[in-house]
């Protein structure tokens, strides 16, 4: 197969030293297996995410976005744009959607942007790494590269918001989403069925603001996991895996449980079903450590 | 409460005297779609943190109608939207009630009248801040500023409850103190805040300047 090339907009999280670092490790190690070229977005910027509405208006938050489109179809002309945070993708296709249908709007980004020397066509196509796996890849070629089945790891898919609504994926439905589990399947390992809390809140940015009710529903998503015997649970999602993974002591203390599961994208399963090392999984990211995957890795 | 938006908050008072309706469609991000909302509630039932709105979200778009200016824009309310899209995927108009709730939330930032002490306006404050600074988030400044929002005392406090979680991103490599000076950063700093601050002009000339 030939190489597949894309415009890539990794975000803040993704950075060096910030907290989904690891997530992009295991992006790459991935993507080289499958021979996906990421051209990164010169200069890209933050997207806002969804928090940044108090502080930045509407036509503020579309130009923050509106940079991004416009330099990827200046340097990067012709090719998609591919994001792997949920949020990043979500930002940005939304701001595509709304300039499209506002011509007022469009024309007041462009002003804008014209400050940065740059002007928007607003013509890429946004998707997010799953879609690109599912659509251009597909399943029977992600497992072709396995050569470590991930054998008798059962694993919660938890798909969270971002990445499932408002757009969701390809003839995937909102309230349950198979496409998680068939990679959990297609690397080797059991997917947990009826997944209760598959589709449920985290929290996203309010579990720093509102930590107790965030973490109230975090509990929840956890417990489901459990309840269906999971190993470990895997997601798509930046805010999604911090969350699920680093309050676990936090909700022990007040609640009396023993949660303890590790929580992992699913770009580290294919890593390491593909084969790296756990360093190249971004294993080492793990605040609660993926051991099964660990033995795996140091096969 | 600036002089600015203090002055903006009473022109809108007295150009909408009569219809806070009407106020929301011109001003409020998606406003316009309020009056589309028939009252069903799966919105509110539908939102994670459902149980804490003083009033959810069909309960704001009724009384929106209804004129109930400050109620709606001094409450807490729209503060404690997650941005799931669960109501946005449920609503049977299809009513943008996520972006609704983000709008409302800034208009009344906007004019001065937003509930102070309120974290996720606060927190939502400071990520805009952070970002707009250096074009990047700063994950580093963002928890740093978070912890200390209420003060120096609360903020050892809130810091020290949090700091195994700290230590736990540091090991892991997920947080790096090299953000503390200087950090992430788009090259064009320059282009970048000029190009924000011609987006804050020019939606100020539209919010702003209509009365």
């Amino acid at each position: 197969m030939a190489t597949k090339e894309y415009s890539f907009y990794p975000g803040c999280s993704s950075q060096e030293g910030a907290s989904s670092s690891n997530y992009l490790k295991s992006v790459q190690s991935m993507c080289d297996v499958l021979d996906i070229k990421l051209n990164v977005i010169p200069d890209w910027n933050c997207c806002s995410a969804s928090i940044g509405y108090c502080g930045g208006g509407e036509l503020p938050r579309l130009a923050l976005s509106a940079r991004n489109i416009a330099l990827s179809e200046q340097h990067n002309a012709g090719q998609d744009i591919v994001a792997t945070c949920a949020a990043c993708w979500l930002a940005t296709k939304e701001t595509q959607e709304r300039l499209d249908d506002d011509a007022g709007l469009m024309e007041e980004t462009n002003v804008a942007l014209a400050e940065a020397g740059l002007k928007l066509e607003n013509k890429s196509k946004i998707r997010h790494m799953v879609e690109v796996l599912i659509e251009d890849i597909g399943f029977e070629e992600m497992g072709k590269h396995v050569t470590k089945p991930l054998d008798g790891i059962k694993i919660a898919g938890y798909v969270g918001c971002q990445t499932n609504r408002p757009f969701g994926i390809e003839g995937e439905s909102f309230e349950n989403p198979k496409y998680l589990d068939k990679f959990i399947e297609t690397m080797g390992a059991e997917p947990v069925e009826n997944y209760d809390k598959k589709v449920s809140c985290c929290g996203g940015a309010l579990a720093f603001s509102e930590p107790e009710k965030s973490q109230a529903l975090i509990k929840d998503i956890i417990e489901a996991a459990y309840d269906g015997g999971a190993d470990m649970i895997v997601t798509p999602c930046p805010v999604c895996q911090m969350n699920v993974e680093v309050y676990q002591d936090k909700i022990n203390a007040k609640y009396g449980t023993k949660f303890n599961i590790p929580v992992t994208y699913y770009s580290t399963l294919m890593s390491v079903a593909y084969g790296k090392n756990g360093k190249e999984s971004g294993l080492n990211g793990q605040i609660i450590k993926a051991k099964q995957l660990e033995a795996i890795a140091s096969k | 409460m600036s002089d600015l938006s203090s002055k903006l908050n009473t022109g809108m008072v007295e150009k909408y005297r009569n219809n806070f309706l009407k106020e929301v469609e011109a001003n409020v991000e998606e406003g316009d779609w309020v009056k589309m909302c028939m009252q069903c509630g799966v919105c509110s039932g539908s939102c994670p943190l459902g149980a804490h709105w003083d009033h959810p979200p069909q309960e704001l778009f009724m009384m929106i109608r209804a004129g109930k200016r400050d109620e709606v824009l001094q409450s807490t309310s729209m503060w404690m939207c997650t941005s799931c899209y669960n109501c946005i995927v449920r609503c049977p108009r299809e009513l943008p009630i996520t972006h609704i709730m983000h709008g409302l939330a800034h208009y009344a930032t906007r004019l001065g009248i937003e509930p102070k002490g309120q974290p996720t306006r606060q927190f939502a404050q400071l990520f805009w801040d952070n970002l707009a600074k250096h074009g990047r988030v700063n994950e580093l400044w963002l928890g740093v500023n978070l912890y200390f929002m209420n003060g120096i005392v609360e903020g050892i406090k809130v810091a020290l409850g949090m700091a195994g979680i700290g230590l736990g991103m540091l090991k892991s490599g997920r947080l790096s103190l090299k953000e503390l000076i200087g950090g992430h950063t788009v090259k064009d700093k320059k282009g970048f805040h000029a190009m924000i601050k011609k987006a804050q002009e020019l939606e100020a000339a539209r919010v702003d300047g209509s009365n």
